[in-house]
C-alpha cells in the first residue's frame, strides 16, 4: 500500500451554530483522518447536516474552529471550502435540471477562459469517470439521468475540483442495496487514495458495514466518537438515542377482510407527459398496510396521486368500496372516504403561515359542526381543534400558533390527526416519518398500526425499507412504473426486494 | 465584521406599526429633497398640500370625494391579491362600469321609471366590470395565461373604449368641443350627502363590510385565504382553485365597476376623459399599504386620495406639476417595500473568528 | 404588393420594434438571473424622458443616450436592491418602479422644458437615419434594414454577442444556472445575489436605451404617455420569446409590424376609427399569450427560469 496521509485532514473544534430558536450544534468537535471514512451518526434533528453545512462553507458557525491540514481557516462561502479541497454532496441535489452532467460540473469553476469548451470538458470529465467507475455520460440531461446516477455526478462534480474531503449526505437513502453496495466501492476506492470521507446517517447498517470511525451527536451536541470496529449496532442505537430502543414494533396478526382499495390497470402519465404508471394493478383490503418499496421517482408519487384525486390517469380503474373513483377531483376522493397524508408536510399537507386551528379544520369545514350553510362557526371550530389535539398529543401552546413553529414531528401529528379523523377507511401516507426524530416516528407508526387494527386500508409508501417491512403486511415493489411483484412482509428477503427494486426480478404471482 | 438578516421566528409586532410610519416619514424626506431640486420649498408644498386636502371642512370632502373610487376599486383589488390573483386590471374594470352605467344613464333612462335608473346603473356597472374581470380569470383559471399582463392589456384596451366614445358615437351634440358625453339626467345621478360627497361612500363602507364578512366569518372567505397562502395545500384539500379564481374576480371586477358608476354618476355627470386618471393603479397601492386588509383599505385609500388632491393644490398654488404625487406614491411604496423586511428579519453582525478563540479552543 | 409598399412596410416594423427589441432583451436578461422586473414601462419612460431632456439641453443625442442609460441603470438598481437585499415581494416592487418612473417622467415632462416649461412640442438633436453605404442598396433588404439609426445598428450587432454570451460562455452558464436553481449555483459558488445585481441593471440598461430610442430615434419628441404600454409589452414578448434573445427577435417583429399596420391603415383613410386601431397592438398582446401558454401547457416545455420571483436565501431553513 502506498503511502498515505493518514494525519488529521479536518480539525472542527469547539463548534456551535444557532438558528432562531434552537441551538443545532453546541460544542462540536470532530476530526477526520485522510484514508479513513468518517461516519457522523445521529437521529434527525441531531445536528448532523449543519455540522457539516458549516464545514462545506454554507453556514457560518457562531463559535469555534476549522483547521485543515494544520492550518486554520474560514469560510464564507462554498467556494471557499472547495478551494481547501472540502465538497459536498447534499440531500437534495443541487444539480440544475435543464443543463446536461458537463455543464453542472464545470458550473462556478473558473478554469481557463471565459468560453465553454465542450470538448476539452467531455475527455476531463470522461476520465474521471472512468477512474472512479462513476459511468456517467457528460452529455446528457440531469433531467434524463435516474436519482442513482445524478448521486453521481454531484460526486463527480467534487472530483472535479480535486477535493479530498467528501461530505456525504444521507447517500443511500434514495438508492437500492444493490446500489449501496456499488457506492461503497467508490468510496473506498477514494480512500485508497488517501481521500478521507464523511457521511452522514441515522441507519446503523450502513455506520457497521462501511465506516472506520464513528461520531454519534444527540441534541446538537458530540455524545461518543468510536472506532467502528470496536462498537455494536446495540450500542450506537443507545448512545444515539439515550435510551434502549426496541428494534421490533408490536404488531397484531394479519386479520385482512374484503377488499377496499383497488387499482386495474391503471397508467398515468407525469408533469413532462412521460409514462409514470405503466398497467398498476393492486388491491389493499380492510385492516391491511400495502407497502410500496422502490428508489424515489418510479412512479410513488403519481401512485398516490391518482389514488387521491391530484393526477388523471389515461387508462384503468381506481375502486374505492366497490365506487369508482377514477379521475376524480381531490374532493370526490375525499369524499369517497381517501384520505392522504402527503409526502410534503410543509408544502402540500400543511399551511405553515395559518394557525393549527385552520389547518386541523381543512377538511372539515364544508360540513356542520364546522360550517352553517356559508358560514362558518368559529367556536366550533375552536371545539374541533381542541379535541383533536388532546387525542393526538400535539404538542403546540395554543391552537392559534401558526403551524411553522412546531416541531416537525408535531407537525405531522397535525396532519395524521386531520386526515385520520375525517378518513372514510383509506389511508394514503407517503413518508410520513421522513425528517422526524425517534420519538416521533414511533409515535407515528404506532398511530398508522392503531389505523390498522380498527380495519382502514393503507398504502404505506416509504424508502426506508426497514421501515416497510416492520410496518406493512404485504410489500409492494415499484420499479419505473410497474408493480415487480408482491411479497409477504413477515417472508420478505432484502436482497431480493433489492433485485426488484432494480428492476432486475419479478415476481410472478397472481393478482393479489 | 459583516451585516446579515436573519429570519425571525415570528413577526415583529413594533415593526409592522413602526415601518410604514417610518417608510412614510423618509419618503417625505425624499419628497423634500426632489421638490427642493426643482426648486419648490418642501415646506410650503408640504402645507399646501395638507391644508389642501384637510384644512377645510371644503378640502376634507374633497378628499372624501376621490376616496371613494379608491376605496371601491382598492377593496376589489385587496380581495384578488389576498387569492394571489394579481388583478391589475381595476383601472379597465372602473371604466366598464362607467361605460356601462352611461350606457342606461343615457340611452335607457327616458323608458324607465325614474326610481329604477339608479339601480340599473348600479347593476350594469357591476356587471360590466365583472364582466370584463371574467375574461383574464377564464385565460388564467383553465389556460393559465399570466394574469398580470391580460388584466392589464384589458385596461388598455377599455380606456380606448371609453375615449373612442365619448370622442364619437356618445358625443354630447351640444357640447361646443368639449369632449365629453351630453349630462346624464337627473334621475341617473347619485345624490350628494355633504358638499361633493355622494352616495358612493355608503356604497364603499358596505362593500368593506361584506368583505370582512367573507374573509373572516365564511367557507368562501376561508378558501380564499388557503389559496393565497399554499395553493398546492389548498388542491389537496379538495377546493378548486378555478372555480375561485372565478368567483373572486367577478367580486373585484365588480367593485371597480360600481367605482366607474360612481364617478360617473356621482362625480362627473356624464362620461368624459377625466374617468380614468389611473384610480385602478392607486389601487394597487391602497391595497398593499392596508395590508389587504378591507377596513385597512378604507383608511389607506383615504391616506392616498389626500395625497392625490394635495397634489392637486399643488398645481394650482404652486404650479407645480401634480404628478409630484405620482412620485410621493412611488416614493411610499418603495420605503416601505424596503422596510417591510425589518418586520420578518433581524440584523445581526457576524465577527471574525480570531486569534483569541484559537487560545480560548483549548480546553 | 408593390416593392415600395413592402420597403415601408419593413421599414416601419423595423423602426418600431428596435425599442421594443430593447426593453424585451433587458427584461429576458433580468428574468434569466430569477428577478421579475414588471417596471419596464416606467424605466423605459424614464429612459425617454432623460434622454430628451439631456439631449434638448446639451444639444448632444449621444449624452441624452448616455443620460437615459445611467437613469436606467439607477432605477433598475433600486428595484434589485428592494428585491435581492431586502428580499421584497418582487411583483409590488416592479409596480411601484412603474408608478415612480412614470410620475417621475411626467414631471420630468412638464418642467424641464426651457425655461422650467413643458417639453411636449419641442425639437431637439436626434439620431438621423443614415444609410449604410453598398449594403443599402441591396433589393428591399437594403433601403429598410440598413437605412436606419446608429441605436438599430448597434443593436444588429448586439444581438449575436447577447445571444452567444448566454449560451457560450461560462458568465452565459452561470447567469442561467442562477436563474433555474440558486442553491445550486451557489453551492457551487457562483455569488448569486451579485449576479442577479448585475443583470437586472444591466436590464435596466438596455431598458433605458430602449426610451432613449423612442425619444430620440422613432418618435422623436417628447409626448405624455410616450412610451404607451409598450414596457409592458415587451414583458410579453419576453414570454413569448421562451427567454431567448432570438426568438425574441420575432416577437419585436411581429409588434413593430401591428405599428406599421396601424399606421398604414391610417394614412390610406381607413374607415375604422382611431381608437380601435390603437387597440390592435393590445389585443394582440392577448392573443400571443393565450396561444403561448396553451400550446406550452400542451407540451409541457421548461419554460421560465425555474426560480423566477423566488428571494434566495442561504443560511434559511
Amino acid at each position: 500500500m502506498s503511502q498515505i496521509d493518514t494525519s488529521p485532514a479536518v480539525i472542527m473544534r469547539g463548534i456551535t451554530k444557532r438558528f432562531p430558536g434552537v441551538v443545532a450544534n453546541h460544542r462540536v468537535d470532530l476530526e477526520v483522518r485522510g484514508g479513513h471514512i468518517h461516519a457522523l451518526l445521529g437521529e434527525n434533528g441531531a445536528g448532523k447536516s449543519t455540522l457539516m453545512n458549516v464545514l462545506a462553507g454554507l453556514y457560518q458557525p457562531d463559535e469555534g474552529q476549522i483547521i485543515i491540514r494544520g492550518r486554520l481557516v474560514q469560510f464564507h462561502s462554498p467556494r471557499d471550502a472547495i478551494e481547501y479541497g472540502i465538497g459536498m454532496v447534499h440531500q437534495n441535489f443541487m444539480l440544475v435540471e435543464s443543463f446536461t452532467v458537463a455543464e453542472n460540473v464545470i458550473l462556478g469553476y473558473g478554469g481557463d477562459g471565459m468560453l465553454v469548451d465542450r470538448s476539452a470538458i467531455h475527455c476531463q470529465v470522461q476520465a474521471l469517470s472512468e477512474r472512479y467507475r462513476l459511468d456517467v455520460d457528460p452529455n446528457a440531461f440531469i433531467w434524463q439521468l435516474s436519482v442513482g446516477e445524478q448521486q453521481r455526478v454531484e460526486i463527480l462534480k467534487l472530483l472535479y475540483r480535486g477535493a479530498d474531503v467528501l461530505i456525504l449526505d444521507e447517500p443511500t437513502a434514495v438508492l437500492t442495496p444493490q446500489e449501496s453496495d456499488e457506492l461503497a466501492e467508490i468510496l473506498r476506492q477514494m480512500t485508497d487514495e488517501g481521500k478521507a470521507i464523511i457521511f452522514i446517517t441515522h441507519k446503523l447498517d450502513e455506520v457497521m458495514a462501511f465506516s472506520d470511525q464513528v461520531t454519534v451527536l444527540r441534541g446538537g451536541e458530540v455524545i461518543a466518537t468510536l472506532p467502528t470496529a470496536e462498537t455494536t449496532k446495540e450500542e450506537l442505537a443507545r448512545l444515539m438515542v439515550g435510551r434502549e430502543v426496541l428494534f421490533r414494533i408490536e404488531k397484531e396478526p394479519y386479520e385482512a377482510g374484503p377488499a377496499v382499495l383497488e387499482l386495474e390497470a391503471v397508467s398515468a402519465q407525469n408533469d413532462k407527459g412521460l409514462p409514470a404508471l405503466k398497467g398498476i394493478s393492486l388491491q389493499i383490503r380492510r385492516g391491511e398496510i400495502l407497502g410500496i418499496a422502490g428508489v424515489a421517482g418510479n412512479g410513488q408519487r403519481e401512485l398516490a396521486e391518482v389514488i387521491t384525486g391530484l393526477r388523471p390517469v389515461t387508462n384503468g380503474a381506481i375502486r374505492v368500496g366497490g365506487r369508482e373513483i377514477t379521475n376524480c377531483s381531490p374532493k370526490e376522493a375525499i369524499d369517497a372516504g381517501v384520505s392522504h397524508v402527503p409526502g410534503d408536510r410543509l408544502g402540500v399537507g400543511l399551511i405553515p403561515n395559518l394557525p393549527v386551528v385552520d389547518n386541523l379544520a381543512m377538511k372539515a369545514y364544508r360540513r356542520p359542526p364546522l360550517a352553517v350553510g356559508p358560514l362558518l362557526d368559529g367556536t366550533a371550530m375552536g371545539t374541533f381543534a381542541r379535541r383533536l389535539v388532546e387525542a393526538f398529543k400535539i404538542a403546540t401552546p395554543s391552537i392559534q400558533t401558526k403551524a411553522r413553529l412546531l416541531s416537525g414531528g408535531n407537525q405531522q401529528k397535525v396532519v395524521l390527526a386531520r386526515e385520520i379523523d375525517s378518513s372514510g377507511g383509506v389511508l394514503v401516507a407517503v413518508h410520513p416519518t421522513r425528517g422526524l426524530d425517534v420519538g416521533a416516528t414511533e409515535s407515528v407508526r404506532r398511530t398508522l398500526l392503531e389505523q390498522r387494527r380498527q380495519g382502514a386500508a393503507i398504502l404505506l409508501i416509504s424508502e426506508d425499507l426497514d421501515e416497510l417491512m416492520q410496518m406493512s403486511d404485504r410489500i409492494a415493489v415499484i420499479f419505473e412504473g410497474e408493480i415487480m411483484g408482491f411479497v409477504d412482509a413477515d417472508r420478505a428477503d432484502k436482497d431480493e426486494i433489492g433485485l426488484m427494486m432494480a428492476g432486475e426480478r419479478r415476481v410472478a404471482s397472481e393478482i393479489s | 465584521m459583516r451585516l446579515v438578516f436573519e429570519k425571525r421566528l415570528t413577526q415583529s409586532r413594533w415593526a409592522a406599526l413602526l415601518v410604514p410610519l417610518g417608510s412614510f416619514l423618509l419618503a417625505l424626506l425624499f419628497g423634500s429633497i426632489f421638490l427642493a431640486a426643482f426648486g419648490v420649498d418642501p415646506l410650503q408644498a408640504y402645507r399646501v398640500m395638507v391644508v389642501g386636502s384637510l384644512g377645510s371642512q371644503y378640502a376634507f370632502t374633497e378628499t372624501l370625494v376621490k376616496a371613494i373610487p379608491l376605496m371601491l376599486t382598492g377593496l376589489g383589488v385587496s380581495i384578488a391579491f389576498r387569492m394571489l390573483f394579481w388583478n391589475i386590471g381595476a383601472e379597465g374594470q372602473l371604466a366598464m362600469g362607467g361605460i356601462a352605467a352611461s350606457m342606461v344613464a343615457l340611452f335607457w333612462s327616458q323608458s324607465l321609471p325614474d326610481a329604477l335608473t339608479l339601480p340599473l346603473m348600479i347593476l350594469a356597472a357591476v356587471l360590466a366590470g365583472a364582466v370584463w374581470g371574467l375574461i383574464p380569470a377564464l385565460l388564467k383559471a383553465y389556460i393559465g395565461v399570466n394574469e398580470i399582463l391580460t388584466t392589464l392589456m384589458m385596461n388598455y384596451i377599455a380606456v380606448l373604449g371609453v375615449e373612442y366614445l365619448y370622442l364619437g358615437p356618445w358625443r354630447d351634440p351640444e357640447g361646443r368641443g368639449f369632449p365629453g358625453t351630453a349630462a346624464f339626467p337627473p334621475e341617473a345621478i347619485l345624490p350628494r350627502i355633504v358638499g361633493r360627497v355622494h352616495l358612493g361612500i355608503l356604497f364603499a363602507v358596505i362593500a368593506a363590510a361584506l368583505l370582512w364578512l367573507i374573509l373572516s366569518r365564511m367557507k368562501w372567505g376561508y378558501e380564499i385565504r388557503v389559496i393565497g397562502e399554499n395553493p398546492e395545500a389548498a388542491r389537496y384539500t379538495g377546493v378548486s382553485i378555478a372555480r375561485n379564481i372565478l368567483l373572486v374576480m367577478l367580486l373585484s371586477g365588480g367593485l371597480a365597476g360600481l367605482a366607474g358608476m360612481s364617478e360617473v354618476a356621482g362625480i362627473a355627470r356624464r362620461l368624459y376623459q377625466g374617468l380614468t386618471v389611473g384610480y385602478g393603479y392607486t389601487a394597487i397601492i391602497v391595497a398593499w399599504l392596508a395590508n389587504l386588509n378591507p377596513w385597512g383599505v378604507l383608511f389607506s385609500a383615504f391616506f392616498m386620495a389626500a395625497l392625490l388632491v394635495g397634489g392637486d393644490q399643488i398645481q394650482i398654488a404652486l404650479q407645480t406639476p401634480a404628478a409630484v404625487a405620482l412620485v410621493l406614491q412611488g416614493a411610499i411604496l418603495f420605503f416601505v417595500l424596503g422596510g417591510w423586511i425589518f418586520v420578518n428579519y433581524r440584523i445581526r453582525i457576524i465577527r471574525p473568528l480570531g486569534e483569541s478563540a484559537l487560545e480560548a479552543g483549548d480546553d | 404588393m408593390t416593392e415600395a409598399f413592402l420597403i415601408s412596410i419593413l421599414t416601419i416594423t423595423i423602426r418600431a420594434g428596435v425599442s421594443l427589441l430593447y426593453a424585451t432583451l433587458g427584461e429576458i436578461y433580468t428574468e434569466r438571473s430569477g428577478v421579475l422586473n414588471l417596471g419596464v414601462e416606467g424605466v423605459m419612460m424614464m429612459g425617454a424622458a432623460t434622454a430628451f431632456a439631456v439631449a434638448y439641453h446639451s444639444g448632444s443625442a449621444w449624452l441624452g443616450l448616455a443620460a437615459a442609460i445611467i437613469a436606467g441603470v439607477a432605477l433598475a438598481g433600486v428595484h434589485a436592491f428592494l428585491s435581492i437585499t431586502m428580499r421584497a415581494d418582487q411583483v409590488v416592487s416592479g409596480l411601484a418602479l412603474t408608478i415612480f418612473g412614470t410620475g417621475l417622467a411626467s414631471f420630468m415632462g412638464q418642467r424641464l422644458g426651457p425655461g422650467g416649461q413643458t417639453m411636449v412640442g419641442l425639437q431637439g438633436p436626434v439620431f438621423a437615419r443614415t444609410p449604410i453605404p453598398i449594403l443599402s442598396k441591396l433589393p428591399i433588404l437594403g433601403p429598410s434594414f440598413f437605412n436606419q439609426d446608429i441605436l438599430t445598428y448597434m443593436l444588429y450587432i448586439l444581438l449575436p454577442i447577447m445571444w452567444f454570451y448566454l449560451y457560450g460562455t461560462k458568465a452565459g452558464l452561470h447567469l442561467r444556472a442562477v436563474g433555474e436553481n440558486p442553491q445550486a449555483a451557489d453551492a457551487m459558488g457562483v455569488n448569486v445575489a451579485l449576479t442577479r445585481y448585475v443583470y437586472t441593471m444591466l436590464g435596466g440598461l438596455l431598458m433605458g436605451v430602449a426610451g432613449a430610442h423612442l425619444s430620440l430615434g422613432y418618435l422623436q419628441g417628447w409626448a405624455q404617455n410616450i412610451t404607451g404600454g409598450r414596457g409592458w409589452i415587451a414583458i410579453a414578448l419576453v414570454i413569448f420569446a421562451m427567454w431567448d434573445p432570438l426568438r425574441a427577435v420575432i416577437g419585436a417583429m411581429l409588434f413593430g409590424g401591428i405599428n406599421a399596420l396601424q399606421f398604414r391603415m391610417q394614412a390610406a383613410g381607413t374607415t375604422i376609427p382611431a381608437p380601435f386601431l390603437n387597440m390592435m397592438p393590445y389585443i394582440f398582446t392577448i392573443l400571443v399569450l393565450v396561444v403561448i401558454t396553451w400550446w406550452e401547457a400542451v407540451r409541457r416545455r421548461i419554460g421560465a427560469p425555474a426560480a423566477l420571483g423566488i428571494p434566495f436565501a442561504r443560511e434559511e431553513k
